[in-house]
């Protein structure tokens, strides 16, 4: 008994150890910050070098919710997720299952696809502000080509969003393929052997087989496509050159945080504002999961 | 013959997504190769009636390049190096070890994966700057050399090896250290060359974390100083692409050699996440 105690006591203090490094950061720069994250943003009044909190509230937030230029974030947030999102799963879905259909070139058009979501998206960014450059862009050449007229794309606040959704598409679909690709193998060939052998059409085969045996991938897919574009900053501040697009056409939710706290320096109202977009987050989230238990009882 | 026009057509829509994908690389490329009265006209050449390799020379020479690629591979390489060996100690213990408390440390670690990074920018800021550590590479190295995801993503690989191996080296006398370095690491190999690729990857380009904990030219990383270079070039487009280029190249070559890694890693950790 004594033995397995001291075995025990040697463990704990050998398993400390070897987590120690690791949780010793994610403490200090995941779980503290988060704390006090929460906290921060009821501080009405304080010094945040020495800390020192003379008042707590909730003023952060009315002042978040009153902002005009918040609500502005939200609505050009939400038309962004409401492009980016559906667009990039139907396309990468699409070409997903066109490269599942026995291609030779196969893996060829995959590491194509993919070279976007590998470069920087800050240098991305700059060529394609090139090409939507208003006067001598190749945006503007295709339009002329097609018979249409110039168009100021980067200065005509309507462009913004759509601009950023085709960004975000274009850098995105590779890695979104590649998920699909892995699901699709993952769907066991039998299936379609006796669907074939029932003489089912293509689209029966694919709404009532390939469509719910993919489910798990595709809510995969879809949550973090809709986080990762409710947190769209990036391409904003390169392609309209740290700016928020013209008439604030660009401004969104991380852009509005990342105002408040650099360039304001209010940050306890940039902290509440952060909290904002993660109860918003995780709102999104719990609606998906929810819809995906009912959806997916395969 | 319904077939051959069904393959075709499916080869035509591959080759149009693959010029969607490429046309903004190649573009770039032409641009940055051109001499400056052939930039700005309309309609646009593709091909440049001469090449001017100078474009690349005046780009060089216009920002401290040097100190740019220096910190961006002192800052891959050390949180490449920081990030592996925590993952391996941490997803050891959490898969092998058996000790107090380990269940609930990983599930309080696992629950932090849920808050967007953005919420924690702020805290991470003045802790920094009372540390005395904004715009050095401490703080550009320290705070992502672990990552909890790695740790998932090891721990799960880890645990596929079976027990006997690491009985039959318990009786052995082989101590957990060396059981784990020179047993279990190699084992485990084409997961830990995922998680370096992805960590490269994401290192070189971030964006966001280096812009808010540096302010000094010395301390930039390359893509901030892309940006900072764009209100010096704005116009002189060629230029402007000769210097993106410089920047998107070396992620392009590591992609080339590496892509099979990269996406069949990619498609397993997408999976399992």
């Amino acid at each position: 008994m004594k033995k397995i105690d001291k075995l025990r006591k040697s463990n704990t203090f050998k398993g400390l150890l070897y987590i120690f490094p690791a949780t010793l950061i994610l403490i200090v720069f995941k779980i503290y910050p988060i704390i006090k994250s929460f906290t921060m943003s009821f501080y009405t009044d304080f010094d945040y070098l020495s800390g020192e909190v003379y008042k707590r509230g909730l003023d952060n937030f009315q002042y978040v919710l009153r902002d005009p230029d918040f609500y502005l974030a939200l609505k050009n947030t939400f038309y962004f997720v409401l492009g980016a999102v559906p667009l990039s799963i139907i396309l990468s879905l699409g070409f997903a299952l066109l490269l599942n259909s026995n291609i030779k070139l196969n893996s060829f058009f995959r590491s194509i696809y993919f070279l976007p979501f590998v470069t920087s998206t800050a240098a991305l960014a700059i060529i394609w502000r090139w090409i939507f450059n208003g006067d001598y862009g190749l945006a503007n050449y295709m339009v002329l080509l097609l018979g249409g007229k110039k168009i100021k794309w980067l200065t005509d606040p309507s462009f913004t969003i759509p601009i950023l959704v085709l960004f975000n598409v274009w850098k995105g679909m590779g890695y979104k393929i590649i998920i699909f690709l892995a699901g699709l193998q993952n769907i066991d060939k039998k299936y379609y052997l006796s669907a074939k052998i029932d003489g089912a059409s293509k689209w029966n085969i694919f709404t009532n087989i390939t469509l719910p045996l993919l489910s798990p991938t595709l809510f995969f897919v879809s949550i973090t496509s809709v986080i990762g574009a409710f947190k769209i900053f990036d391409e904003v501040f390169v392609l309209y050159n740290t700016g928020t697009g013209p008439l604030k056409s660009g401004l969104t939710i991380v852009y509005y945080i990342f105002n408040k706290f650099y360039r304001h320096w209010q940050f306890s109202i940039s902290a509440a504002a952060a909290f904002v977009l993660f109860i918003i987050i995780l709102i999104f989230t719990l609606i998906q999961l929810k819809i995906g238990k009912t959806k997916s009882n395969y | 013959m319904k077939r051959t026009l069904q393959k075709t057509l499916i080869y035509m829509i591959l080759t149009v997504g693959a010029l969607f994908i490429l046309i903004p690389f190649i573009w770039m490329i032409s641009t940055s190769l051109k001499p400056s009265n052939e930039v700005l006209i309309m309609p646009p050449k593709f091909i440049p009636s001469k090449l001017i390799w100078e474009n690349y020379k005046i780009a060089l020479e216009a920002a401290p390049f040097n100190t740019y690629f220096k910190n961006s591979i002192i800052v891959t390489v050390s949180v490449t190096a920081g990030e592996i060996i925590t993952t391996i100690l941490a997803a050891f213990a959490f898969s092998r070890i058996n000790f107090k408390g380990r269940d609930l440390i990983f599930t309080i670690l696992i629950a932090t994966m849920m808050v967007p990074g953005e919420v924690l920018t702020i805290p991470n800021f003045v802790t920094l700057s009372k540390l005395g550590w904004i715009d050095s590479y401490k703080a550009l190295i320290i705070p992502w050399c672990a990552s909890i995801y790695s740790i998932y993503l090891l721990k799960q690989h880890f645990m596929s090896i079976p027990d006997e191996l690491y009985n039959a080296a318990k009786i052995d006398g082989c101590s957990d250290f060396k059981f784990l370095w020179t047993i279990m690491v190699p084992l485990a190999k084409p997961a830990i060359v995922t998680l370096i690729i992805l960590k490269v990857i994401s290192s070189w380009n971030s964006f966001f974390w280096p812009l808010i904990v540096t302010n000094s030219k010395e301390m930039r990383t390359l893509p901030l100083a892309l940006s900072a270079f764009t209100d010096e070039f704005g116009t002189e487009y060629n230029v402007l692409m000769a210097a993106t280029n410089i920047i998107v190249l070396p992620v392009i070559i590591f992609y080339t050699i590496l892509q099979k890694h990269i996406i069949s890693g990619v498609s397993k950790a997408g999976i399992k996440g």
